[in-house]
């Protein structure tokens, strides 16, 4: 047992180092990864594609909290993402919250890193201060829910290196099963599965594996709707976590794209001037 | 009499009868009846939850489960660590935490680590906020570096205490674990694991000295306890078992078949327990030892009356039916009482002991059946020699008549005598305290016990209080006000004495004021306003690590935050004095809303002791008044059935007494102690009795010479039997689980007491207007007209 995980592992760290070698050239096949890995990575980066090009949206949201008692907590926030075309950086994002009350007008401002830690600053109202936060941490809860910040932001390619796995029917699709294995030194997961439909290639379901590879959270992706004859969202995502029995539900409003966000909405100076 | 023992002894020759003709049908049936039974065994296994010892109604348990149903299951595992030369952080150490705290997230089930490497430190530089690990890649760390970061380590109240010693030389990793709870195989398993990490680590830090304490690792204990005590009580009380049968009877046979009827008692009732679904515990286990025991008396009444018949120069068949015909009523008798005795457990509020009293029940019934059935069949079918016995050895023969005597001339000494040793002893019984320690339910071969003291002795404390504060509304955690009331409790917790560490959010907040102000000291305090607080909570929770986050500290709603307040090894009554000093402290000094009640393990085993007698006191009154019918139903006398409840209660009263003079403390084994001797010490009366009414009405003795002859008749018989009893639970005192050990010297000493009380107390109430002069009372008018 002891030993198979320990291969596995061994495994994974030299895929990883193969695709960062790769990354550079952008051709995972010219290193001779094999045929699994470079299935699991066309799907991934297809997949990608398909959003390619969206520029920037802004999005309202609600956040549901349910812990294992059954008692239910909401927040609400708005998202705006400036698309960085590059799949060497990391999206811009805003999140401002509106409720509750005490957290109004609070914004994060993040410049993802793919192999870095995120740059992140926050806007406290009431301390009328930014504040730069330096962490390396991007596996931790967002605000109390079963939602890393990684997990519901943009997917960057590069953040993870691939195996193709099965195909298997997914709801009314056909999926492509695709593992992932993080390539952040410090992501709390050993690995994720995704299901990634064969039709118009969105995710539908993920997994999530802790560092003991141990079932840790279930992402279901549903309601997807289609912007700009492209560009495709999930309205409704619901996260659980099966070693806690706490749940996370994320309701999306309507998806505004093309907004004509620029780079200058996303820097520091603009924290302030959000509400 | 004539009527009933003509009916009852048609019935029990009757069954003779059958049972010799039928010997190989019946001999078959047992076995057959045996072995159906005995394959429910293979359901049996040990629970390993410190839960099963409170029922489902349990309002202290129900309280628990909310509470962890809120923030997180709080079943843990804690390394404590301590190096032979003191110094916890040098680059080497902090390495071997370091690892630890990464080879803990991999144990089976845990969901959160924390250690004094991993602490997720908040520091300001400017308007730059670093949260991160406290030590990371140690072992490249100068020393200078390491003691900034131990220095740090002391000043956080999160972590002295806690995880680092205050005088720095142990530190603590401290795992959470969430059980799916669907296996008996979870726990040992991350048990195993952990255990596994302790063994690496060792191997390459030899000076580092490692324990396994938490609440994981005493659930482990409760089935290691379990399976020590299975290998080695039962084993002694077979030993002692075959040197009394070997004393007793004096023959090979009836040993032999003596050890089948108790084996197969045994078998039927465990197996019975296996397909009931119960979960084995270290007091259920005694079952076994207990079924033993209470068994013996049967089988020994038959063999001695079969051997005494035999002596007379009669037959082996004949003896065996005669023995039969004498026994039957008297057995069964002894046997339902005794069954009331243990079914009363069931009025108890903790499973086990209904586990106990439902196995033992069972047992006592099958031993019933086997010893009236199949022992015959088999004896019938073996060879039995009774040997010649010389003259003087008739054992105590001639000691109870100098007995009887004694107890005869100077009954009204004894009465006031005896009246007055229970008076001083019932009077004693108040200063008993009750106590429950589940450190000191496991004695020193149990590892556990030795682990949870070292970290007692180096780190910290052992027995949390949890709280969980609620705040006025949801987000009502960040009102000044609440953050104000939450401190004070927070420092009125640690100026008390019995604590050793206190976890609240209080001390994180203050914290981030700090941070957020550029670490200038003066800003340690309370936010002054709610958004700045919630804003301040926001921003941390935006920081941390996956499995270090909040979610354990704070509700989701942010209505309600966890204090822990970690106390010294104290007793129960230490814990309950101190909750009542802390909720008296908030119900003085806090807004209404933040009134908490404590909860946690420990809570709860500080109550299960009252929570059992409260149980119990109902059981018992219903187990005394069934006995005392049957008592009356038996002796076929109302004043002499009533009579027999001062012998049947009076020596568990005084054993009480005894127990409060000499050890001064009980646990659980308290409660339960009184149903289940009233059960076993109901016999000798039952007996003593019989005999003394047969004397008076058959024979038309005077009380006196009725008395004389029952000693004669009964008295060896009861002795032996005391004897065997005492002997058998006191065995039980070799468990490694306190309770176990406890009931069993209790029970052990209130059956001596009760052989005292039924040898001098008893006649002597028997003989209350005696007089010497005439020979004769009008109590024989009140004797003679039940007859």
């Amino acid at each position: 047992m002891t030993m198979r995980v320990s291969l596995k592992r061994l495994n994974r760290a030299a895929l990883a180092g193969l695709l960062s070698l790769s990354a550079v050239t952008a051709a995972p096949s010219a290193f001779g990864a094999t045929a699994e890995e470079e299935k699991g990575f066309e799907i991934a980066a297809r997949s990608d594609r398909s959003d390619r090009g969206f520029g920037d949206s802004r999005v309202g949201l609600t956040m549901t909290l349910h812990n294992a008692a059954g008692a239910q907590s909401k927040r609400t926030l708005q998202i705006r993402t400036l698309e960085i075309p590059s799949e060497d950086l990391g999206d811009k994002s805003l999140i401002i919250f509106d409720s509750p009350r005490d957290i109004d007008g609070t914004a994060l401002l993040s410049h993802a890193k793919i192999l870095d830690p995120d740059d992140q600053w926050l806007f406290l109202p009431a301390l009328k201060r930014i504040k730069r936060i330096s962490s390396v941490n991007k596996s931790g809860p967002f605000v109390g829910s079963e939602f890393a910040f990684e997990d519901f932001t943009a997917l960057e390619l590069m953040k993870y290196s691939y195996k193709y796995l099965r195909e298997e029917p997914c709801g009314e699709f056909m999926c492509d099963v695709v593992e992932r294995y993080p390539r952040y030194e410090y992501s709390g997961y050993t690995r994720q599965v995704s299901w990634v439909d064969q039709e118009v290639f969105q995710v539908r379901k993920v997994e999530f594996y802790d560092r003991r590879d141990d079932l840790l959270k279930t992402l279901a992706l549903k309601n997807y709707r289609l912007y700009k004859d492209k560009y495709w969202r999930a309205l409704e995502l619901s996260m659980t976590n099966h070693q806690t029995g706490k749940r996370t539900e994320l309701i999306y409003d309507d998806y505004v794209f093309g907004a004509g966000l620029k780079s200058k909405d996303f820097v520091k100076g603009v924290l302030r001037r959000i509400k | 009499m004539a009527v009933i023992r003509t009916w009852t002894d048609r019935v029990a020759a009757g069954v003779a009868d059958f049972v010799v003709r039928f010997r190989w049908l019946v001999i078959l049936a047992a076995v057959i009846g045996t072995g159906l039974a005995a394959t429910g065994m293979r359901h049996l296994e040990f629970a390993n939850n410190y839960r099963v010892f409170f029922s489902g109604e349990n309002p202290e348990l129900l309280t628990f489960e909310k509470f962890q149903a809120t923030y997180t299951k709080n079943d843990n595992i804690i390394f404590v660590l301590k190096p032979a030369d003191g110094q916890i952080l040098n680059p080497r150490f902090a390495q071997a935490q370091e690892r630890l705290t990464a080879g803990a997230w991999k144990i089976p089930f845990a969901i959160r680590v924390d250690s004094l490497t991993n602490f997720q430190n908040s520091w300001a530089d400017g308007d730059d906020l670093t949260v991160e690990d406290l030590v990371r890649d140690g072992v490249n760390l100068r020393q200078e570096e390491l003691d900034r970061r131990k220095a740090i380590a002391l000043a956080e109240p999160l972590l002295n205490g806690n995880l680092i010693s205050p005088d720095a030389d142990t530190a603590g990793v401290n795992v959470t674990l969430q059980y799916p709870g669907k296996s008996l195989t979870e726990v040992p398993e991350a048990v195993g694991y952990a255990r596994q990490l302790a063994v690496d680590l060792r191997r390459d830090f030899p000076d580092l000295q490692i324990a396994l304490s938490g609440i994981s690792m005493l659930n482990n204990s409760f089935a290691e306890s379990g399976q020590k005590d299975v290998m080695t009580l039962i084993p002694i009380m077979y030993g002692v078992l075959i040197v009394v049968m070997a004393v007793i009877l004096r023959s090979f046979t009836g040993t032999f078949v003596t050890l089948l009827v108790i084996g197969f008692s045994t078998l039927t009732a465990m197996g019975l327990a296996g397909y009931a679904g119960v979960k084995l515990t270290p007091i259920s286990v005694t079952a076994p030892t207990v079924i033993l025991t209470l068994a013996i008396a049967d089988s020994i009444h038959i063999l001695i009356s079969m051997l005494a018949v035999m002596r007379e120069g009669r037959d082996k068949i004949f003896a065996l039916k005669e023995s039969l015909r004498i026994n039957f009523l008297a057995v069964t008798v002894t046997s339902i009482t005794t069954v009331i005795g243990f079914l009363a457990l069931n009025f108890s509020d903790s499973p086990p002991f209904w586990h106990l009293g439902n196995i033992t029940a069972a047992g006592i019934v099958a031993a019933w059946a086997y010893s009236l059935f199949f022992m015959p069949a088999v004896v019938s079918l073996l060879p039995m020699r009774v040997r010649a016995r010389s003259a003087g050895a008739a054992p105590g023969l001639g000691s109870m008549e100098r007995l009887a005597n004694f107890v005869i001339a100077r009954f009204r000494a004894i009465l006031v005598g005896t009246g007055a040793v229970a008076a001083v002893l019932i009077a004693a019984i108040p200063t008993l305290e009750l106590n429950d320690s589940w450190v000191e339910y496991f004695d020193h071969r149990v590892q556990f016990r030795n682990d949870a003291e070292f970290a007692l002795e180096n780190l910290s404390g052992l027995y949390p209080i949890e709280y969980s504060i609620e705040a006025a509304e949801p987000g009502g955690i960040s009102e000044p006000e609440y953050l104000r009331n939450l401190d004070a409790f927070t420092g009125w917790l640690r100026a008390q004495p019995e604590v050793r560490h206190v976890f609240s959010y209080a001390d994180i907040i203050k914290r981030l004021n700090k941070n957020l102000h550029a670490d200038n000291p003066e800003w340690y305090r309370m936010p002054s306003q709610r958004d700045l607080a919630a804003q301040y909570l926001l921003l941390y929770e935006l920081s941390l690590p996956y499995g270090l986050d909040m979610n354990d500290r704070v509700s989701i709603d942010k209505g309600a935050t966890r204090v822990t307040a970690t106390l010294d090894n104290i007793s129960t009554v230490g814990v309950r004095a101190f909750n009542g000093r802390a909720v008296a402290w908030l119900n003085d000094n806090t807004p209404d809303y933040m009134h908490a009640r404590p909860t946690s393990a420990t809570v709860m085993f500080s109550h299960i002791s009252e929570r059992n007698i409260d149980g119990m006191l109902r059981g018992n009154l219903v187990a005394i008044v069934l006995i005392a019918g049957i008592m009356i139903l038996s002796l076929r006398s109302l004043p002499l059935g009533a009579l027999s409840l001062i012998p049947n209660a009076i020596p568990i009263l005084m054993t009480f007494g005894v127990w409060a003079l000499m050890v001064g403390q009980a646990g659980m084994a308290a409660a339960i102690v009184s149903a289940t001797s009233l059960g076993i010490i109901v016999d000798n009366t039952v007996h003593f009795m019989t005999k003394y009414l047969r004397a008076r009405r058959e024979r038309g003795f005077d009380q006196a010479d009725a008395i004389r002859y029952t000693f004669q008749t009964v008295g060896a018989a009861i002795a032996a039997n005391a004897v065997i009893l005492s002997f058998g639970f006191a065995v039980l005192a070799a468990s490694t689980f306190k309770v176990n050990a406890e009931m069993g010297l209790l029970t052990a000493l209130a059956i001596l007491i009760a052989l005292a009380v039924d040898f001098l107390l008893l006649p002597s109430l028997l003989l209350i207007g005696y007089d010497k002069e005439k020979g004769r009372s009008h109590d024989d008018a009140r004797v003679s007209q039940a007859a």
